[in-house]
């Protein structure tokens, strides 16, 4: 469970998060929406702890993300993050580009490594390129290799970060299905994205966040069909 | 700590040393980056194929040390060929084609570095070859290669410190004398690197800001 | 033309001798490189450490190496060091000389190359559970030794160069230094250089070819 108690965060002088509550439970899928600048994203680097807070709390499994004495590195095992930019790493294949954590930072053994790397990877529809370097791949492949490399640390939660914002349309798709697959297997998942179709799909919840402040929270059907705030209202109708 | 037998004319020496040092320099600088620039038009000029001997000759001065290439030049020009050149006229020989090696390279990249289009827009407004030069590539070609160029000259300067091989006493060598004379190694070599440092320096600093000033554009 | 009489057999009977005298040449300018580029990777590290001692150490370290002229550096490691009691054998002043000027130009070189790798990429290695290190160790350092390979190619050609200025410190086991002696015994001054100015430019291609080669094995994404 992670739990996100009053969080306030800012980039000196510029609040970006002005007291945040949230709990995402197990196997929740929640999708975070709103216009940029309303601190979305900010709230996925900070759950991880790759972004420290001026306030509140955050909570993943009962351990304190920004408590001095949590293993940031450890915590960040259970929490799998996905961004924008997939930094897929350009020295080593993409198999490798997968084994590499689980082998330097679980110890895994080479074979144990390479087997969960290719599992991963012709989970997310890879399986034929595993030797490749990721120069040779399309914006939305890379972007499936960043999710099974993340999916090969056998996270307990999945954040992805406006994850098909940097590709060509025709690339989203492929995309989206790999999260609605995650999805219907039971994965706890926060996705901060653009894609409204998607959103109402697959979200158990769905936020509006504005201007730093989380102005809804309801399911899709709920926060799509009957939209109480009137910063929603008029997000919903531009995006239409 | 200063409790030293250096007296005003062993500074009076050094200082020689550092003139003698700053001659060198600026004399293979200056000849040097001349056939440097016709060596390197040459060779863009002429293509890659038709430059080979040159190009060839120009990397031997770039790797063998330039020791042996001081040593082999006084011996030559003195016991082969009995010229009876000093060793300070045969090491401004050898430092300027040492100079011009690595200049030819540098206006080489610089004038690959302009675009062949903007090259072929000139030439298509009627100019010549010779106001195409001048014009649209020399100013072009120097932003790229001005930086590279203070590189050169200040690894000449300490790239002098060798000439000491044929009877040149330039600043090191001085250095060195009077280690052996007065026996006080670390404050001669600190004033010694001091003077190096204190030219070499700003001036690397200088080039680094010109090329930051220049790329951002 | 000229009545200087050539002995080039004088020279070819001491090929052995000069040859035993590159391997040396070849030993001082691998060591100082192998030893040179994990200082600079550690020089490197200090610069990024956010450390002021530490980055001052490097910086200084870095800005002397570049600044002065590499027999400065030999011969501040032979007389400067002996100078404060430490007394060096020519052979580990002219090492310590030439790794001190490697590594101060290599870390430079780095540090450029370092610009050219995106924040995101450690970042991404740090959000997979990794520490800053193994960020360092297998995101950053690979590509920045890719970026880095042609200076260091470069340096390690300066360094075999640079060995011919071991003699200055009494170094008499490498190439430059064995021609010296030979020189001093024979006289022939120009077949003796001559010769070893081709070991040189022979050693000196190898490596470049060497380091082709191994670019093309090892970098191929």
């Amino acid at each position: 469970m992670i739990e996100i108690e009053n969080v306030r965060k800012s980039f000196g002088a510029l609040e970006v998060l002005k007291g945040i509550d949230l709990t995402v439970s197990k196997g929740e899928v929640l999708t975070v929406i709103g216009g940029s600048g309303s601190g979305k994203s900010t709230l996925l680097t900070c759950i991880n702890g790759l972004e420290p807070i001026q306030a509140g709390k955050i909570t993943v499994d009962g351990i304190e993300v920004h408590a001095k004495s949590t293993d940031l590195n450890k915590l960040r095992q259970k929490i799998g993050i996905v961004f924008q930019q997939w930094n897929a790493f350009p020295h080593l294949t993409v198999k490798e580009n997968v084994m590499l954590a689980p082998r330097k930072v679980l110890k895994q053994s080479k074979a144990e490594a390479e087997a969960m790397a290719v599992k991963q990877l012709t989970h997310v529809g890879l399986g034929d390129k595993v030797d490749v370097y990721p120069g040779r791949l399309s914006g939305g492949q890379q972007q499936r290799m960043a999710i099974a490399r993340a999916l090969a640390m056998s996270p307990d939660y999945m954040l992805f970060d406006e994850v098909t914002s940097a590709l060509d349309p025709q690339l989203v798709g492929e995309v989206l299905d790999t999260l609605r697959l995650l999805a219907s297997e039971g994965m706890t998942m926060i996705c901060v994205t653009h894609e409204m179709k998607f959103a109402r799909e697959v979200s158990d919840r769905v936020a509006f966040f504005h201007q730093g402040v989380m102005a809804e929270i309801a399911p899709p059907a709920e926060l799509f069909g009957d939209p109480k705030d009137p910063n929603l209202q008029q997000f919903l109708a531009a995006t239409h | 700590m200063f409790d030293t037998a250096l007296t005003a004319n062993d500074f009076l020496f050094l200082a020689k040393g550092a003139g003698m040092t700053i001659f060198v320099t600026v004399i293979a600088v200056f000849f040097g980056t001349v056939l440097g620039i016709i060596f390197g038009v040459i060779r863009y000029q002429i293509g890659p194929v038709w430059a080979a001997p040159i190009t060839f000759v120009l990397d031997i001065f770039r790797s063998i040390p330039l020791l042996i290439q001081l040593v082999l030049a006084y011996a030559f020009l003195g016991t082969v060929l009995r010229l009876g050149l000093s060793g300070l006229t045969v090491a401004c020989i050898v430092l300027t084609l040492y100079t011009s090696a690595y200049c030819a390279e540098i206006v080489r990249g610089g004038i690959e570095a302009v675009p062949l289009t903007l090259r072929r827009a000139s030439r298509s407004l009627g100019m010549t070859w010779g106001q195409d030069m001048r014009n649209i590539v020399m100013p072009l070609a120097t932003r790229v290669a001005l930086p590279s160029w203070i590189g050169l000259a200040l690894g000449v300067m300490k790239d002098s410190a060798l000439v000491y091989v044929v009877q040149v006493t330039e600043l090191l060598k001085s250095t060195q004398i009077l280690i052996t004379r007065l026996q006080e190694p670390l404050l001669l070599l600190m004033i010694c690197g001091a003077f190096y440092f204190l030219i070499s320096f700003p001036v690397a600093r200088f080039g680094g800001y010109l090329e930051k000033r220049w790329s951002n554009d | 033309m000229f009545n200087y009489r050539f002995q080039w057999n004088q020279a070819w009977k001491r090929l052995p001798e000069m040859l035993d005298g590159a391997v040396v040449t070849m030993q001082v300018a691998v060591l100082s490189m192998v030893i040179g580029i994990l200082l600079a990777i550690l020089l490197t590290l200090f610069r990024r450490s956010g450390s002021r001692i530490l980055s001052g150490i490097a910086t200084t370290w870095v800005e002397i190496a570049r600044n002065t002229p590499a027999l400065f550096q030999i011969y501040m490691a032979h007389f400067g060091l002996a100078g404060l009691g430490l007394h060096l054998s020519p052979y580990q002043s002219l090492l310590l000389g030439i790794t001190f000027n490697n590594a101060g130009y290599l870390a430079e070189n780095f540090r450029g190359a370092l610009k050219a790798i995106p924040d995101t990429q450690p970042r991404a290695g740090r959000s997979l559970g990794m520490s800053d290190l193994q960020a360092f160790r297998y995101i950053i350092l690979p590509q920045m030794i890719r970026i880095s390979f042609p200076t260091i190619t470069n340096q390690m050609v300066w360094a075999v160069l640079m060995t011919s200025l071991g003699v200055t410190v009494g170094m008499n086991m490498d190439l430059y230094g064995v021609t010296q002696d030979l020189n001093a015994l024979t006289f022939r001054t120009f077949e003796l250089f001559a010769m070893a100015a081709v070991i040189f430019y022979v050693i000196v291609k190898i490596i470049q070819a060497g380091a082709w080669l191994i670019s093309r094995r090892l970098f191929r994404y």
